[in-house]
């Protein structure tokens, strides 16, 4: 098994090597971060017309995951687009592809700073600020127990910047999943704030496991 | 144009005669190109005639000149000051460059001197302004000095864009172009659109040679240590010494032996491109002052300053280049009239052979060269995208106009069309972008669609690519600044390593902010700097020479005793590399099979060789575990033994790999980055951007993958696989290799060859890494958690 399974708020997780979350009791997959449409905003804006590939690119890979967990429910854990307008541009024909994933499963939004609107009504599933069920599931780390995305954490392994999962005792940081963004170093203040020792588990062909800032609990 | 009279005087009462071709420049009708060896009165010969037209003129821009170092642009305001002040003219000379004041660079654009000297960036930021045709269109004369150096990049042909801009915003200008000796001016007349050449007297011939050396040189390695004391000898003896090293790491290194054995304090400094600007203009301080007797530097002291005072010249290294060398030597200028002195001291026995080479390339003046590609693509898209920060252009006219620049003098109506589709859309087979177009079609003009985009296109001006840099700096408040890293250098680095800046043995400390912290870490082994720029390959001349002096054991009376007892063992046991024969070796050593390939198509050429040889014998099963290249050779461990190198020099095979499998290699995805980011495709020095407490912005690879993935035939990948023949691939010199030597000589050895052994002492191994960087990654995961009381 190239996943790394972990205890966190009384409940048995998975982080698995692509950057994406599975609870598997109850057949959950979490993803943070799509960035959808990244490049279509970034041209809209007069900025660089980076290849217009990404969105597909990102949903190949969700859709591997979705083959490969088979999950009732289906969580965009905020910033699933680029910005509230990315999503209304988004091609017909990738509407259909996520329509496609989410068939027969529920499809959660969970809304990010980049994306605090109402999700186009060509897509599937529902909007929520935040989702509260066993556990706490929102875009920005905040008080108490959650799991959030928003920081694209990344760590230095052998040479290698590697997208990762933070796991500290209040907070758990999914890494990025869109294919075109950008990471911060777990060693950041801003993520040092967070999560003052724990563990990061790198991404990439397995799933690795490393101790950050100190001693971690077994 | 005659020298008038009160400037004979002026010459007269300087006690200078003018040279015949700074006459010559004044007579001459028409663009000309002048060459004229280091000393020789260069920069006057080209200003001279704009100051005698100056003596009548009516105000507005007169002369603009342009040069390849800022530093050059200030050196030239100075020397100009006083010709100016004696004759008593009434003219303005100022500079713009990347450190003038936005004040000056506003008035500037209403009311511009009479001379102004410029960098090609900032010439190329002044055309992209709506005010272009007004500031440049009354200007007479353009001065464009070092082109030799600017030749030799891209900016030269940023430069030639820009060029034919102004001639079509100032018809009658007249182009001066001044170069050091170069082996093909006809070629250089043709890069600046045509010119009339020009030959100043070379001057006497360089006393050159050998530094004699007590020790010999080492069988391997690059630091030249062993000829310290002889050095510091040749120092004590001269006024003021230039020494020449190839790269930022060994002129730290050597910098720091010298200091070492530097009993009578002798005032040395250490420049190169990796310190901090201050410390830099420290020493060229110190050294234009006479306070200095010697200084070690890099490529970075290559150019620009005259320091008349330096009348020695030691190369250590070998100098890969003849042209370079020449043009080195030259610095060891004292007196015009006087031949440079130059030593040079090769690293290991390798060198010793291409320093023999190398001198007798310099005596018979057979200078090397490879002929210019044709303007590369990525700078004319970024030329059309800053033409439309200028205001809307005619595709037709924009297309004749840079067929006027002489790199772009053969290009294609396609090409051209497929770099304004980039400019326009992206060019992808995706049509993504069309509502948001860069740039629109309106009543038959290309316009900027967003006019605000014109901010982002002019700060992404220049074809120089550096690597991401970090700061260096001492820990504490207000910590020195001491130079540069390389981001990925620093990556490498885990609190308590050492590594060598200038000249200082430094621990690292942890990174803050983006700025790498340090400490005095002054007694200890330090960790080598790895400053992975650009590698200078040995020129395929300089090869040729090498490989003709060794494969004629007739001529190897002129190398010294142990360098030619060693290579006739090496006749004896196996076979000298000759022309027109490729040689190989296999032989066992330490219970693995090593394959040396004398290759002699320099080092870039050979990694690249060595990159794609291993993968088919990954293929065929013979087990790579690594290999080694240098500008000589190439070396191969394996498990099993290579026995028919032909089946792995298999010309279809080594173009197949190319293309498919090295196409995912970081050399490609480094060349990848260079030519996206000066198309535009990625925008660089974005405020805000690298900002500490943000996200980094993505890698310029997942572009690359993402492309090479959905839009493999995009313009991006097709001008990335052109510069793969070249530069840090190097993929034609592979080529050239297997052309010129159409037999392959093999041999199965029992035992290490003479030739190999220097190899197998050599540093720079590649590891094969297949699984290899997972393997690593994991256990070093795993060691982490196992210290932190982890399972």
């Amino acid at each position: 098994m190239s996943s790394y399974d972990f205890d966190f708020g009384g409940q048995r997780l998975q982080a698995r090597p692509s950057g994406a979350l599975c609870w598997p009791t109850r057949r959950w997959l979490i993803v943070a971060d799509l960035h959808l449409g990244k490049s279509e905003r970034m041209a809209r804006r007069g900025g660089a017309l980076l290849p217009p590939y990404e969105t597909l690119e990102t949903l190949d890979r969700l859709q591997a995951e979705i083959v490969a967990t088979d999950p009732v429910t289906v969580v965009s854990l905020g910033d699933g687009f680029d910005d509230d307008a990315a999503g209304r541009g988004l091609p017909d024909a990738i509407c259909d592809k996520i329509r496609d994933m989410a068939l027969e499963r529920e499809w959660i939004w969970v809304n990010g700073n980049h994306d605090p609107g109402v999700v186009d009504s060509r897509l599937p599933g529902r909007n929520t600020p935040e989702l509260a069920d066993e556990l706490l599931f929102r875009h920005e780390a905040g008080q108490g127990l959650d799991i959030t995305g928003h920081y694209h954490p990344c760590i230095q392994l052998a040479g290698q910047r590697r997208r990762c999962f933070l796991i500290g005792e209040q907070h758990l940081i999914l890494p990025a999943f869109g294919a075109y963004t950008g990471g911060l170093s777990v060693d950041d203040p801003a993520l040092a704030r967070l999560v003052a020792s724990g563990i990061a588990v790198a991404c990439g062909a397995r799933a690795l496991p490393v101790p950050v800032r100190g001693r971690a609990k077994a | 144009m005659i020298l008038p009279p009160d400037f004979q005087d002026w010459f007269a009462r300087q006690g200078w005669h003018p040279h015949p071709h700074q006459i010559a420049l004044l007579d001459a009708r028409g663009d000309t190109l002048l060459i004229a060896p280091t000393g020789g009165g260069k920069t006057l010969a080209g200003f001279l005639p704009s100051l005698v037209d100056l003596q009548s003129h009516q105000g507005g821009l007169h002369t603009l000149y342009v040069s390849p170092l800022k530093a050059l642009t200030a050196d030239i305001a100075r020397n100009l000051s006083r010709p100016v002040a004696d004759l008593g003219l009434k003219i303005r000379i100022e500079d713009r460059t990347g450190d003038t004041r936005a004040s000056q660079r506003a008035r500037q654009k209403v009311d511009p001197p009479d001379i102004l000297l410029t960098t090609p960036e900032s010439l190329a930021l002044m055309l992209s302004y709506e005010q272009a045709p007004k500031i440049f269109g009354g200007v007479k004369r353009i001065v464009l000095d070092e082109l030799h150096a600017l030749a030799e990049s891209k900016r030269g042909d940023q430069l030639m864009l820009c060029l034919a801009r102004l001639r079509s915003l100032a018809p009658d200008v007249t182009v001066t172009g001044l170069s050091a000796t170069v082996e093909d001016p006809q070629a250089l007349a043709y890069f600046m659109g045509g010119a009339h050449i020009i030959n100043a007297d070379p001057g006497p011939e360089p006393d050159i040679a050998m530094l004699a050396t007590e020790n010999p040189a080492p069988w391997a390695g690059g630091g030249g240590h062993y000829a310290i004391p002889e050095v510091l000898a040749e120092v004590k003896q001269a006024n003021t010494t230039i020494i020449f090293i190839n790269t930022r790491a060994q002129a730290e290194l050597f910098f720091q032996a010298l200091w070492a054995a530097n009993d009578d304090n002798l005032p040395i400094g250490l420049h190169h491109g990796s310190l901090s600007r201050e410390a830099r203009q420290r020493v060229e301080a110190a050294m234009a002052a006479g306070e200095l007797r010697a200084v070690v530097a890099t490529g970075s002291l290559d150019l620009g300053i005259d320091w008349g005072a330096v009348d020695l010249v030691i190369q250590v290294g070998a100098p890969k280049n003849i042209k370079r060398l020449v043009q080195r030597i030259g610095r060891a200028n004292h007196r015009y009239n006087a031949p440079s002195r130059a030593r040079i001291v090769p690293a290991n026995r390798f060198e010793v052979i291409e320093c023999v080479a190398a001198l007798e390339a310099v005596h018979e003046h057979d200078l090397d060269g490879v002929p210019r590609p044709p303007g590369p693509l990525d700078v004319l898209c970024q030329h059309i995208l800053l033409t439309a920060c200028a205001g809307p252009f005619d595709a037709d006219a924009l297309f004749q106009e840079v067929r006027r620049a002489g790199p772009y003098r053969a290009l294609s109506r396609a090409a051209f069309e497929d770099c304004l589709e980039f400019a326009a859309t992206g060019g992808y087979a995706l049509r993504a972008y069309d509502r948001w177009q860069r740039l629109m079609l309106r009543d038959g003009l290309w316009r900027l669609r967003d006019p605000r985009a014109t901010r982002d296109l002019r700060m992404n001006i220049g074809t120089i690519v550096e690597a991401e840099m970090l700061k260096v700096r001492l820990r504490g408040r207000g910590g020195t600044p001491l130079g540069e890293v390389e981001e990925a250098f620093a990556a490498s680095l885990e609190p308590g390593d050492t590594f060598l800046i200038g000249g200082q043995t430094v621990r690292y400390e942890g990174l803050r902010e983006m700025v790498v912290e340090v400490t005095k870490q002054p007694t200890r082994q330090p960790k080598i700097a790895v400053f992975s720029g650009v590698k200078m390959a040995t020129s395929t001349q300089l090869s040729h020479r090498l490989l003709d002096l060794i494969g004629d054991p007739g001529r190897h009376a002129v190398l010294p005793p142990d360098t030619s007892e060693w290579l006739a063992l090496q006749a004896q046991v196996s076979d000298l590399p000759r022309p027109g024969v490729l040689v190989s070796e296999s032989f066992p050593h330490m219970g693995r099979w090593h394959f040396a390939l004398y290759g002699f198509a320099g080092r870039n050429a050979l990694q690249t060789l060595g990159l794609l040889m291993t993968r088919m014998m990954e293929e065929a099963g013979l087990g790579p575990l690594g290999f080694l290249a240098t500008d000589y050779a190439l070396l191969i461990w394996s498990l099993d033994p290579v026995t028919d190198p032909a089946l792995l020099l298999d010309r279809a095979g080594l173009r197949a790999g190319l293309g498919d499998w090295l196409g995912g290699n970081a050399v490609m995805k480094r060349t990848f980055r260079n030519v996206a980011t000066i198309a535009g495709l990625i925008h660089r020095n974005l405020p805000g951007q690298r900002k500490t407490g943000r996200q980094a912005t993505f890698s310029s690879d997942i572009l690359y993958d993402t492309l090479r993935k959905y839009d493999p035939d995009h313009l991006m990948l097709r001008i990335t696989a052109d510069e793969a023949r070249r530069g840090l691939v190097d993929f034609d010199r592979i080529e050239e290799m297997l052309d010129r030597s159409p037999i392959h000589d093999h041999r199965m050895l029992d035992r290490v060859t003479p030739l190999a052994a220097p190899l197998l002492l050599e540093v720079g191994k590649v590891p094969i890494a297949g699984q290899g960087r997972e393997r690593l990654a994991a256990e070093q995961a795993a060691a982490l958690m196992a210290e932190a009381g982890l399972t």
